[in-house]
């Protein structure tokens, strides 16, 4: 019976078997940020900081990427410029389809591209593409592993005034319960970028996912970025705070405003799956605590992921912040991120609850 | 492969059909009406019309045979074990545990499937892909998607229809097996499909109807899509489900059952009395 359990535990999610060293990246306790991330310069002056969309960077990515490898083809469904599919398209327009409003068929058609030795990029709004096309996607990509990038824009209550039917806060639930998916979430527009790149000689399902809205650009070109591989962006020890997305970005100037009360550690969890194991046990060991921020559902998000983890591997108090099981409304962002609380102020409030509680 | 003359290939599909019969038996579960009825098509493309090597199955010039309605894939492998894909002794294994044969076609577990399938509607939209692939790589085989007709009541089915005419994938080639019934019933009863022809010509399909059981037609219409330059073909089969097995035939109730010990000797018989 024993065996058989140690079984079932292997074959989940084939977690790395954990050294628990210090993380590579990370410069230990005494440094506050670690400086191999190459920040941008006062990257923590939100006024002054360039912002801008990652769907903008994951355009750019693709249109690279089309550059290098003949075989990547770009798909869109009607949405080719707000998606930023255009800027492959206007370059290559011999490797660009446009299924028109159809995204079942803009997976199937990516599928026969992908069997057949191509890399097909489908785009569109994070909703439609995950959403109205999943079971497709389960059997037409994921059961036979077909190597399939899909690029989301308009992910999250960061859509905005377009309103629920648009804000696609249940996407990263749908995409990591599917066996061999991976599932990055960049924090900015340059990771977003990379991550598009990244994605180019990988296996499988992948799915990258963007916001709409513009976002501060706190990474650079030198920022490092590796699939699978999260990032101690911020030493700390009584906390640590895990993000996705341009939460990650609350969560340095959270940090920052604390100091001299917290030390939080902060991680940028770009890649929801296959998780960090490694990194994450290692931090949640050295502050026991561990508070995950995201613009997702609560319920099967980046957060749920942690909290599986650390259950099975290391219990610790763990919080999910995130959208908490509603859906909005319209708004603009940053109106819908005071309202639901996932703002920096509104980051900051919980996570201090949080804190209050667990003592 | 070797050249069968339409003789030589009205046997082979009775052998086939007689696979087909022991195959469900062996299973004890999975499709009969389907496979039976597409038995002479699928003889026809493995025996005479498809270009392939099953030494090779991933020969890059082959032509692609894409199966959207997986549950008929009883009939696909008897074929593909006559062709010399795998052991006849393999066919055994269908549906069971530990077997590469999965009771819907798995890509992973048998390659020269070419596509995973099963759940409906899906097919003709990778078969659209593998043809678009292969135009942006001007390449010369052809890509041939079988689907049921029952499918056609599912929506993505008509978006790639409307793709394969906009993006004029001339080497495509849909043959649909127009057997009219489904799980619950008669196609027209369900969710009528007529004027189905009309409509595929209405979406910019050049339309053939075909008689499936009449092999010198099957060859014929089969072999005659390679001089239709102007648009995607669609080949409506008008199968008879369950055809060569007379309790069978034309019975919706045999869609998604297989014969009993009993059942499966009477159709043996007459299927070996017809040869």
């Amino acid at each position: 019976m024993q065996s058989r359990l140690r079984q079932l535990c292997e074959s989940y999610e084939e977690l790395p078997k954990l050294s628990l060293g210090a993380p590579k990246l990370s410069l230990g306790r005494t440094a506050k940020v670690s400086m191999n991330y190459y920040f941008s310069k006062n990257y923590l002056d939100e006024k002054n900081i360039q912002q801008e969309p990652m769907r903008n960077g994951a355009g750019l990515g693709m249109a690279e990427l089309g550059a290098q490898h003949k075989d990547v083809v770009v798909l869109a469904a009607d949405t080719a410029e707000s998606s930023r599919a255009h800027y492959f398209a206007e370059k290559f327009p011999e490797r660009f389809i446009q299924v028109g409003v159809a995204e079942q068929n803009l997976t199937g058609v990516a599928s026969g591209l992908a069997y057949d030795g191509k890399v097909p990029y489908a785009v569109t709004y994070a909703a439609f593409l995950i959403g109205r096309a999943w079971e497709p996607i389960r059997t037409t990509v994921a059961y036979p592993e077909n190597h399939v990038v899909f690029v989301s824009s308009h992910a999250g209550l960061a859509t905005g005034p377009d309103g629920p039917t648009h804000q696609m806060t249940e996407d990263i639930a749908i995409t990591r319960c599917l066996p061999g998916f991976t599932v990055i979430a960049p924090c900015d527009a340059e990771q977003a970028r990379k991550a598009v790149l990244a994605s180019y000689p990988m296996k499988g399902p992948v799915y990258i996912r963007n916001c709409r809205e513009k976002t501060p650009v706190f990474t650079t070109k030198k920022t490092p970025f590796e699939v699978g591989k999260a990032q101690v962006l911020r030493s700390g020890t009584d906390v640590t705070a895990i993000g996705h997305g341009y939460m990650v970005y609350w969560l340095l100037q959270v940090a920052e405003e604390l100091k001299d009360k917290i030390s939080l550690e902060v991680i940028n969890l770009h890649t929801v799956k296959p998780l960090d194991a490694q990194t994450l046990v290692t931090s949640a060991k050295k502050t026991g605590k561990v508070f995950c921020a995201e613009d997702h559902n609560i319920i099967g998000g980046m957060g749920s992921a942690v909290a599986e983890l650390l259950a099975e591997k290391f219990p610790v108090p763990v919080f999910r912040h995130g959208v908490r099981d509603v859906f909005a409304e319209s708004g603009s962002a940053k109106e819908l991120w005071g309202k639901y609380g996932l703002d920096k102020e509104g980051t900051k409030k919980i996570l201090l609850e949080f804190l209050r509680n667990v003592k | 492969m070797q050249n069968y003359t339409i003789q030589e290939l009205e046997k082979k599909a009775n052998e086939i059909r007689q696979d087909i019969i022991k195959l469900l038996l062996e299973a004890g579960s999975g499709h009969s009406a389907g496979p039976l009825g597409m038995a002479d098509i699928f003889t026809a493309l493995y025996f005479r019309v498809l270009k392939h090597n099953p030494e090779k199955p991933k020969w890059k010039d082959r032509d692609r045979l894409i199966l959207s309605n997986g549950h008929i894939v009883p009939v696909r492998y008897v074929a593909m074990a006559h062709a010399g894909y795998f052991p006849k002794s393999e066919l055994k294994t269908f549906r069971k545990i530990n077997s590469k044969l999965e009771g819907h076609p798995s890509y992973k577990k048998l390659p020269a499937v070419e596509t995973s399938s099963g759940p409906l509607g899906e097919g003709l939209s990778q078969a659209c892909g593998f043809a678009l692939s292969a135009k942006m790589d001007g390449a010369k085989h052809r890509v041939w998607c079988l689907t049921s007709d029952g499918e056609h009541q599912e929506g993505m089915t008509w978006e790639a229809a409307m793709l394969a005419s906009k993006y004029r994938l001339t080497n495509l080639t849909q043959i649909i097996d127009r057997n009219n019934i489904q799980i619950d019933g008669v196609t027209e009863d369900i969710m009528p499909l007529e004027p189905l022809a009309e409509k595929y010509r209405a979406f910019g399909w050049h339309v053939i109807e075909m008689n499936p059981h009449d092999m010198e037609e099957v060859v014929s219409t089969l072999e005659g899509v390679e001089g239709i330059q102007e648009k995607p073909v669609c080949i409506i089969a008008n199968t008879i489900p369950g055809k060569g097995v007379s309790f069978m035939e034309n019975d919706y109730k045999w869609h998604g059952v297989t014969p009993n010990a009993e059942q499966a000797k009477a159709a043996l018989r007459e299927l070996r009395g017809a040869a």
